[in-house]
């Protein structure tokens, strides 16, 4: 077997992110790293909204990002710290729009290790000097400098290791143009590791360090070191150093350290302040629990700083420093407002808040004020004795505040993200539709949702009217050239003409020289001011002055077929002649002396706009009914001569020439493409070659199963195109590439560009006796989301097989479930105690649950309909039990009845794992499925992770055992057990009477049932073992998993061995068999083995395109969806394993790791083709794509056609 | 072997031991081997941002949380090292 791995949607997580200005321009940009990947994302500050610019795999892992600028500068570059072992400075190439490696400095090791660099990164702020650290010990120093020609330059490092010390966090200090110096937050182990009575690790002392680069020289000494709070666990710069021009000081240097419940400020030789961090005051808080600040961000205006700290609640607060020159003389806190929890928070210059959320949904805020003058309470460490300082080894008396909305932050814009999947299922559930949905769980705690995604771009209307008949065309006009949006919209009738005149209102208008009395053909805005109607029986050409010259069709002939351009029109007449006409230079339109003879009635036509500075297109390529496309020239020196010629399996139904820029073909100049439509709905794409008019690279694809229609429109002002069939397509540019989308919209009969005021990229279109006008918000979006709340993080859910209904499972750790919370409030206000219910009410899905203590769970079981996206039912666990995992089970004793069964624990801790007991909840489908009935609890004494129907009974497992149960009336009842598991089952699949068990540590175990006997026994396992998450059986024989390192694996067992085991019918045979390597008496083999850099949540065989192949899909914990695709033949696998060998040399990583150690980040890669990195065959230089191509003995476009199959016939996308 | 050269190879051992932290040598008691393993390990979860995630989840604590109890770990993973024989 042979894979070839596809990331559908790449992941969506933010892990970090950076400002600064990348491009050089005036504009503020954001890097982000997904983790595997890099992403610039731009601001507009107009409009508030972000645009993804670029977007690439790095084939690594990012650790650590940091944006710094060479003193004098004005363009920004980016430091990566990944786990290649290597640094890496980006620069940002807006003229290629790329990553461009600018040094890539190597230091050690690959991966991410303890004593390797790459997990903290700080730069000076002057832009002198970065320090790359490891989480133990290394810190290497870089001196950054121009070189004569003004390069960047890197020096070699200088070391700055201690020994035995754990590192929490560096920053580098501001200092102005002293020496450059970090600061960094350590604690050493030495002695804690040599003392038995635990008594030097109770006095373990975290230690605040300075280091300083001596840029004379050129080493870095320890300057100074002192011990700060034990809790300690995050530094924030503070700005210092003297302003160039005068005396006056920025600020006072050093640094904030953030600590649990305070705040200290901190330098060399001055006094400490220390403030606490406000907490919510919460009835139910856990008074023991400290809280932290998780992300911190400083920004400076002109004569003045503040802190924005983010605290694991979520609560942003502002900070800020009063300062006499170097003196600090008050460090004050406050409550600024509460937005989600973030990896990293970004401020721009342009007023806007970047929150890149550690889970879920990413946002961007708008400053609306920065909580200046509110009466908000504000805690200064000169309200504290000695600065807060007097006492640091006793906590100061805790501060509070009250929660409440948004008040000095607006949100403007957000990013859609998946992150994390949890659980996800490929069905096709909606009616009208060929392909399946993607159903995913999403999301942690108060903000998961369940969402659906369909391939397709989204389409947000605009208007939608009647219309008194059915049209069955539409089209709208400027009417002069320069025209900034559309004037009239013009409806073409099976009998007539309707004009409609685009104002205030859209309304009918008479007086514009259309015909109305015939159906229209074409419209066009003609020349500088001149518009054009063609009707079945001549062209009206009307002049701004309204005078109208019309050509009429000769007599007993009319005009079956028309194109228009804004030089050039050609007609076809029913005699099967061309008529060609053109625009000469005083606006006249003057008919070609001959016609052309086709020899066939002709079905479509199509003549490319006029390329930019000429005066005509070239070219006109003709669809004719004997299956046929010819392309004419329409050049003076040869008109309306044949000059190639194309067959076609099905008569035309419609052709599009247009110019689309698709770097993959040509990096700077748009390619013409022509699009044959045929009436069997599927579509050609050939490329015109704009010298002999041959039509080369052939491309088809179905479309649908109507005929197609295809007509020019702009998106983003770029030329595109619109396929409609029974779907419609939209053929457009993004990011230099070119894409081809289905939009999510019902069918429609003709469309056309739409501008105006109000909606400027617009589409019109017409679909039965409907006008529609909408637009398309996102483009480059492959996956369109529809979203549901849900109140927990969603752990599991499995379809109903008869009704439509999910049945999910959603439980949170450390979290009062709203009935407990109640109950507790209520003996809080029993004992007297006063509540302020505008706390208790705050809406969970923005400033999340209160935090319980440690095995306190709240848990539900969901029913949801997954068409319309509600919640149908909702039956909350009680006894603080929590859901871990459901099946739906037909019990053959009570008839095949359907059962849903939900394995729950109750008070469960999660390290060391234990609860106090186990439970199978047995419920019965009541309403249809709308609602359960509880029938019976059976204890177990552990948690019950996997359950599944097994032949009319129901398997468990339970810990380390696997059981077999079957219904009682009060109980289910236990029939058979094997408890030779490794550590603790996970998933369970069955086939027969095969059953695959996962285990948590131990990769995938083969048991079997034997009903004679009643055994349950263990024939075969892996050799590797394996921390399995997602489990799919493939066939009898095989099984494809991931594991919680971010790896897929297909493992199958020796046909031999199944059938003998099929064949003992007893299982007396395996029960004697002797055991090899500690385990099963046999082993599963390794079939495939890829690095997928993300945790695998859920994997499963299905068909992505009707009638296609079956693939398997999986889903990451961080957003990613990919597939695998097996291969079919062994030319394919022997073309694109040397294609990605050819793209791996010439296509190095943008943070230096090796792409094919990545992919074999614990075990080598085996017969899985990246077809990640294979795609990016297409943004090569074309001096290299060819030279590739050459190896390979194809052309570049038969590489990139072959590319493009893969993806299409597998996924559709 | 002659004296020389086992005095080279030992300097040189020694060498590459106080260079690569957690390296391992014949006289590594099951404590130590422990602690680099956990000290091994709490650093490779954080390295890692999808190891991060799934940990916050299944504790439902922020992502910053787990990173700074991992860490904090790192200083003392299986508890104070077992008493010396006096011997």
């Amino acid at each position: 077997m042979h894979l070839y791995n596809l990331t559908l949607q790449a992941p969506t997580a933010i892990t970090q992110a950076i400002v600064g200005n990348f491009s050089g321009a005036r504009q503020q940009e954001i890097i982000v790293s997904h983790g595997t990947r890099l992403e610039l994302l731009r601001p507009d500050p107009q409009t508030g909204k972000v645009a993804t610019v670029i977007a690439s795999d790095v084939f690594g892992s990012i650790r650590s990002l940091a944006a710094f600028r060479l003193t004098g500068g004005t363009k920004d570059y980016a430091i990566v710290g990944s786990d290649s072992g290597r640094i890496v400075i980006l620069d940002y190439d807006p003229k290629t729009s790329s990553f461009v490696k600018l040094h890539q400095e190597t230091y050690g090791k690959s991966g991410a290790r303890r004593i390797v660099p790459g997990q903290y990164l700080a730069v000076d702020p002057k832009g002198r000097s970065v320090m790359i650290a490891a989480m133990e010990k290394a810190k290497l120093v870089y001196i950054l400098n121009r070189d004569a020609a003004a390069n960047l330059t890197i020096s070699s490092p200088l070391e700055a290791h201690k020994n035995a010390a754990i590192i929490h966090h560096i920053v580098g200090l501001d200092v102005g143009f002293e020496n450059p110096t970090f600061a960094a937050l350590e604690v050493d182990y030495s002695e804690s590791d040599q003392d038995p009575s635990g008594e030097a690790f109770n006095n373990a002392e975290k230690l605040l360090t300075y280091y300083e680069l001596d840029l004379g020289l050129n080493h870095v000494v320890r300057k100074w070191s002192a011990a700060t709070d034990p809790r300690a666990n995050l530094l924030v710069q503070v700005p210092g150093g003297q302003v160039a021009a005068s005396d006056r000081y920025d600020g006072p240097s050093g640094v904030l350290v953030c600590c649990e419940d305070h705040i200290i400020y901190r330098h060399m030789d001055a006094p400490q302040h220390r403030v606490p961090i406000p907490r919510r005051r919460h009835p139910l808080e856990d008074p023991d629990r400290g809280l932290i600040i998780v992300s911190a961000v400083m920004h400076k205006m002109k004569g003045a700083f503040f802190f924005l700290l983010q605290s694991e609640e979520g609560d942003l607060y502002k900070v800020t420093i009063e300062h006499e020159e170097e003196e600090v003389k008050a460090v004050k806190i406050k409550y600024f407002d509460t937005v989600p929890v973030a990896s990293s928070l970004c401020i721009l210059k342009s007023g806007f808040l970047f929150v890149a959320s550690e889970f879920g949904n990413h946002y961007l805020y708008q400053f609306q004020k920065l909580g200046d003058d509110d009466d908000e309470p504000e805690f200064s460490s000169t309200s504290y004795p000695a600065f807060g300082m007097e006492e640091p080894a006793l906590p100061l008396p805790r501060a509070y505040f009250k929660p409440r909305g948004l008040e000095n932050l607006a949100l403007a814009d957000e990013l859609e993200s998946l992150d994390p999947i949890l659980d996800a299922k490929v069905m096709n559930l909606l009616p009208n539709s060929d392909t399946p949905q993607f159903f995913t769980a999403c999301g942690r705690g108060s903000r998961s949702s369940f969402r659906m995604l369909r391939h397709g771009l989204e389409v947000e209307e605009v208007v939608s009217s009647d219309l008194p008949g059915i049209p069955n065309a539409v089209w709208t006009t400027k009417v002069k050239e320069d025209d900034a949006f559309d004037s009239y919209i013009i409806l073409s009738f099976v009998n007539g003409t309707l004009v409609l005149s685009i104002g205030e209102t859209i309304e009918e208008v008479q007086d514009t020289g259309f015909l109305s009395s015939a159906p229209t053909l074409a419209v066009q805005q003609i020349g500088e001011d001149a518009l054009l109607q063609v009707h079945p029986q001549g062209i009206r050409h009307v002049l701004s002055d309204r005078r109208v010259n019309e050509w009429r069709a000769p007599p007993g002939k009319s005009i079956v077929t028309a194109t228009t351009n804004k030089r050039q029109v050609v007609v076809a007449l029913s005699s099967a002649e061309l008529v060609y006409f053109e625009l000469d230079l005083e606006g006249q339109l003057n008919e070609f002396q001959d016609r052309k003879a086709m020899g066939s009635t002709v079905l479509a036509l199509s003549v490319g706009e006029v390329p930019e500075g000429r005066q005509r297109m070239p070219f006109l390529a003709v669809g004719c009914e004997d299956q046929t496309v010819r392309i004419i020239s329409l050049d003076p020196e040869s008109t309306l001569e044949t000059i190639s010629l194309q067959a076609l399996t099905a008569p035309p139904s419609s052709i599009c020439i247009a110019d689309i820029l698709d770097a993959s073909i040509n990096k700077s100049h748009p390619t013409t493409f022509v699009n044959i439509g045929l009436q069997n709905g599927v579509l050609l794409r050939t490329v015109l070659d704009p010298n002999t008019g041959q039509l080369t690279d052939t491309r088809t694809r179905f479309l649908g199963t109507r005929p197609i229609r295809l007509l020019r429109i702009q998106t983003q002002r770029n030329p595109a195109i619109l396929a409609l069939s029974s779907r419609s397509w939209l053929n457009y540019t993004h990011q230099n590439l070119m894409h081809f989308t289905p939009l999510i919209l019902d069918t429609l009969d003709y469309a056309w560009s739409f501008s105006a005021e109000l909606c400027p990229e617009g589409l019109i279109g017409i679909a039965g006796s409907t006008l529609r006008i909408f637009q398309i918000p996102k483009l480059g979006q492959k996956l369109k989301q529809d979203s549901m709340p849900l109140s927990y993080t969603p752990r599991k859910f499995i379809p109903h097989p008869a009704n439509r209904y999910f049945y999910l499972i959603e439980g949170d750790h450390r979290t009062y479930s709203d009935e407990v919370a109640a109950q507790k409030l209520d003996e809080l206000r029993s004992k007297g105690k006063m509540i302020d219910d505008e706390v208790i009410n705050l809406p969970p899905e923005v400033f999340g649950r209160i935090k319980a203590p440690a095995g306190q769970w709240a848990s539900n079981i969901r029913i949801i309909d997954p068409v319309d996206y509600k919640t149908v039912n909702v039956i909350s666990l009680d006894n603080n039990e929590c859901a871990f995992s459901l099946a739906v089970v037909p019990f053959a004793a009570r008839g095949g009845e359907l059962h849903l069964v939900v394995g729950t624990a109750q008070e469960t801790y999660l390290s060391p794992r234990s609860c106090k007991s186990g439970f199978l909840r047995t419920y019965r489908f009541t309403e249809d499925g709308a609602g359960l009935e509880l029938l019976h609890k059976t204890e177990t004494d552990d948690v019950p992770l996997a359950v599944m129907p097994f032949q009319g009974r129901l398997v468990a497992g339970v810990g380390k055992a696997l059981r077999i149960y079957d219904i009682g009336k009060k109980k289910l009842l236990r029939k058979v057990e094997n408890k030779s598991f490794g550590s603790v089952i996970v998933n369970l699949n069955t086939q027969g009477s095969r059953i695959l068990v996962g285990d948590m540590q131990e990769s995938v175990y083969f048991a079997v049932y034997k009903a004679p006997e009643n055994r349950l026994l263990i024939f075969a396992d892996d050799a590797q073992p394996r921390w399995v998450t997602a489990v799919c059986m493939v066939d009898y024989t095989t099984v494809a998993a991931g594991d919680r390192f971010g790896n897929v694996f297909v493992n199958r067992l020796d046909m031999k061995v199944s059938e003998q085991v099929d064949d003992d019918p007893t299982g007396a045979g395996i029960l004697h068999e002797k055991g090899l390597l500690m385990g099963a008496p046999h082993k599963t083999k390794m079939l495939c083995h890829f690095h997928v850099g993300d945790l695998v949540t859920s994997i499963q065989k299905v068909a992505l395109v009707a009638g296609g192949r079956e693939v398997l899909v999986y889903t990451g914990l961080h957003g990613t969806v990919g597939m695998l695709v097996p291969f079919v033949s062994k030319e394919d696998v022997d073309f694109i394993a040397t294609l990605e060998q050819h793209v791996r040399s010439e296509q190095p990583s943008a943070v230096g790791r090796d792409q094919l150690a990545w992919r074999g980040y614990y075990v080598p890669v085996k017969a899985v083709v990246d077809g990640d990195l294979c795609e990016t065959y297409a943004r090569l230089p074309a001096g290299k794509q060819s030279a590739i191509a050459g190896e390979l003995d194809r052309t570049v476009g038969e590489v990139l056609k072959k590319l493009e199959q893969l993806r299409v016939t597998a996924s559709g996308f | 072997m002659s004296s020389e050269l086992r005095y080279t190879a030992n300097t040189q051992l020694e060498h590459l031991h106080a260079r690569y932290t957690g390296t391992g040598h014949a006289d590594l008691t099951k404590y130590e081997w422990l602690t680099h393993q956990h000290r091994d390990t709490l650093a490779s979860i954080v390295g890692h941002p999808t190891l991060n995630s799934y940990l916050a989840i299944a504790e439902n604590e922020s992502i910053g949380r787990i990173k700074f109890e991992m860490t904090e770990r790192m200083l003392q993973p299986c508890g104070p090292p077992p008493p010396k024989d006096e011997d």
